[in-house]
């Protein structure tokens, strides 16, 4: 027997979204099954494995008319993505620490060649020693490469991201990095809003690149350029990443429009007369969220600032916010090695021509995947009220002794 | 091809893709891996191809083609033929894994590996296809390992088809292209291609020495079909061939050989000689 299904009918009847408990990862899927991709070319890796999963069951089951090429590397995982987009599909992947770091050369050539591709990467320590758990210096150590970075806090953000991420990749070509914190939101169930795929549509419209491998219009792609042109494509490389605050600003304005919710490229958290503001990215920030929410209530002139976007990095954003807080305290879930946590070295540098600039913190903390706690907030928040001014350019917080 | 690209005198590498473009038609597109070929086809903005061409990095000519392929099949382009053009370092050293993985999905373009036996774009170091007994930059004296037999290892992926070929024997060249057109699946071709400069030999002698290459036995022109079914086509093993002696030594880079290293090299021609005749359908 055939169970009928009730027909929707179509156009405004039809539900604009449906709830779903799924983890980041699945988020991620289905945030590129939304996306309507064509290629998909995945490696498996722990803890991204379960996108390449359920990706591979939405091409099976015909959910997502894709082609779905499952290589032996990241390294030919990345490639198969230039190859796939250079021919005109929107293209996607995800990985994670070695598998990222094995993919690096190629991921200076999708940003040298100009393609939208996006990608998912599952923040993970990177080894040695073996460490499956979080910490951000996988995505981080590739921030020079000409990838736009977005940091994630929820699974709902996951998803959203994914979608509004072709949207600026495809206005600017270059392609965007999506970042989740490794089990924390990757294997974290939550509700998630799944928007209805029509809804999207109109969001994202299909990819149509202004050029692409065509034997109408042949041409060579990616060849040897001597001084005389290679400098140029640089600085254009630099325009479009700067064009890129402007683009996922609007990305995420219009996605408002069509789904209700946004993030804004930063979001200050109760920032009103705050004397100290932290900074955070990834899911640290719903950890500081609620300890914020505790002082608050203590009547305590405290806010945090979420920075999402990495890369370009919003310096002027950025400081609009910071230049009027007292003491800033960056968390780090990274470390640049013999300088400090990468995120404040950015915050410090889009300070460096301010006359007038906060006391800058500079706080390391759950490398490796340790604990992130609303108590290691406190303990970042207690020396940062103590002191005038960092001692040191590193102030290590969960350390054992 | 247009007219004005940049390879040096003699070089085997420019026929063999003008040859090989004869046989596949103006409905392909070109995945190149670094490659003497990177150069060959001119600065940007310069091509010398008259179709579609895609520069991509040194490991990724099996990758990089799966790509364009999938891309292809999406939307709806099923008829072009993509070709990835590697040299014999992309294929049988740094992008033997990302050949081997595209082979073993079985991924339906043309692979070719246009052999000139070292790294000639960056100045004749040794490659895995340097012959044993070769001079390059980094083997000062000789090469003391054998060929790698390219061959073999992709025989052993079970292709629908795989041949080699020779820029001496253009007819047999270009009607192998002609074939693995028509074939879907990886396929996979492996020509001989003499360098000049790498092989410290006369730009006018290429063509004779890669047919001194057939002639001698010691580079057959076969084809591989599914990995079992072997098909000779040159030399016919009832001719006397050379002695590989008179092809060695019309070449520079063997020039630090004594009487019995040729005639271990020779030794060597012929016991690969009766492995091939071995494997022979019959």
């Amino acid at each position: 027997m055939k169970h009928k299904r009730k027909k929707m009918s179509a156009g405004s009847a039809a539900p604009t979204s449906r709830k779903k408990v799924i983890s980041g990862n699945h988020a991620v899927s289905y945030g590129a099954m939304l996306s309507r991709v064509q290629v998909v070319s995945a490696y498996p890796i722990t803890p991204q494995t379960q996108i390449v999963e359920m990706l591979s069951k939405l091409c099976g089951s015909g959910q997502l008319k894709a082609k779905f090429i499952k290589v032996e590397s990241e390294h030919s995982a990345m490639a198969a993505c230039i190859g796939a987009s250079i021919a005109g599909t929107r293209a996607f992947t995800a990985t994670s620490s070695q598998g990222l770091a094995l993919m690096h050369e190629l991921i200076h050539w999708a940003a040298n060649a100009r393609l939208p591709i996006v990608m998912a990467d599952v923040n993970r320590a990177m080894g040695p020693g073996w460490s499956i758990w979080t910490d951000q210096n996988d995505s981080l150590s590739q921030r020079d490469t000409g990838w736009l970075q977005l940091y994630c806090e929820s699974n709902q953000e996951v998803l959203d991201t994914v979608i509004q991420s072709f949207k600026i990749a495809e206005k600017i070509y270059l392609p965007v990095m999506v970042v989740l914190d490794a089990f924390v939101l990757s294997h974290t169930s939550e509700p998630v809003d799944l928007p209805n795929i029509k809804l999207v549509d109109k969001y994202l419209p299909p990819f149509k690149p202004k050029i692409k491998l065509d034997l109408q219009d042949p041409h060579s792609f990616g060849g040897l350029t001597t001084p005389e042109h290679n400098f140029e494509l640089k600085y254009k490389m630099q325009v479009a990443m700067a064009e890129g605050v402007r683009a996922a600003k609007k990305a995420d304005q219009d996605f408002k429009k069509v789904f209700g919710r946004n993030y804004g490229i930063i979001e200050p958290y109760r920032c009103q007369e705050a004397e100290i503001i932290l900074v955070t990215s990834g899911t640290i920030t719903s950890t500081s969220r609620d300890v914020i929410d505790e002082l608050r209530k203590k009547k305590q002139k405290i806010g945090l600032l979420k920075i999402r976007m990495f890369r370009p990095f919003p310096a002027q954003d950025v400081i609009k916010v910071l230049r009027r807080a007292k003491k800033v305290a960056v968390i780090d879930r990274n470390i640049s090695y013999g300088v400090g946590g990468i995120f404040c070295q950015e915050i410090k540098a889009a300070f460096g021509n301010e006359k007038k600039q906060p006391s800058i913190f500079g706080f390391i903390t759950g490398l490796g995947g340790r604990d992130v706690t609303p108590e290691t907030i406190m303990e970042i928040v207690t020396h940062t009220k103590k002191n005038k001014y960092p001692k040191q350019p590193i102030i290590w917080i969960g350390l054992k002794k | 091809m247009y007219s004005g690209h940049v390879a040096c005198p003699g070089c085997g590498a420019s026929l063999a893709m003008r040859l090989a473009l004869k046989g596949l038609g103006k409905k392909t597109m070109l995945v190149l891996p670094a490659c003497c070929w990177s150069i060959i086809d001119g600065p940007f903005p310069y091509s010398s191809t008259k179709i579609p061409l895609l520069h991509t990095a040194f490991e990724t000519g099996g990758s990089a083609a799966s790509g364009v392929r999938a891309a292809l099949d999406v939307l709806g382009k099923k008829d072009i033929t993509v070709m990835t053009w590697a040299g014999d370092g992309g294929t049988m050293d740094i992008g033997l894994q990302a050949l081997s993985g595209a082979a073993e999905r079985n991924e339906n373009f043309i692979y070719t590996c246009y052999d000139n036996e070292a790294y000639m774009n960056t100045g004749i170091q040794r490659s895995s296809g340097t012959p044993w007994g070769a001079w390059t930059t980094t083997t000062p004296n000789k090469k003391e390992q054998p060929k790698k037999d390219i061959m073999a290892i992709i025989a052993a992926h079970k292709i629908p088809y795989a041949a080699t070929a020779s820029v001496a024997y253009p007819d047999d060249l270009i009607a192998k292209y002609k074939k693995a057109r028509k074939i879907k699946g990886t396929r996979f071709i492996h020509i001989f291609a003499p360098c000049p400069p790498g092989w410290k030999s006369l730009p006018e002698e290429s063509i004779k020495l890669a047919r001194m290459a057939v002639q001698a036995r010691s580079f057959p022109l076969y084809e591989v079909e599914n990995g079992m079914k072997y098909t000779l086509n040159r030399p016919n093993p009832n001719e006397k061939p050379i002695p590989i002696k008179e092809y060695l030594q019309r070449q520079g880079r063997f020039r630090n050989l004594n009487d019995q290293s040729t005639k271990l090299i020779q030794k060597n021609v012929d016991q690969n000689w009766q492995n091939l005749l071995n494997k022979l359908d019959k």
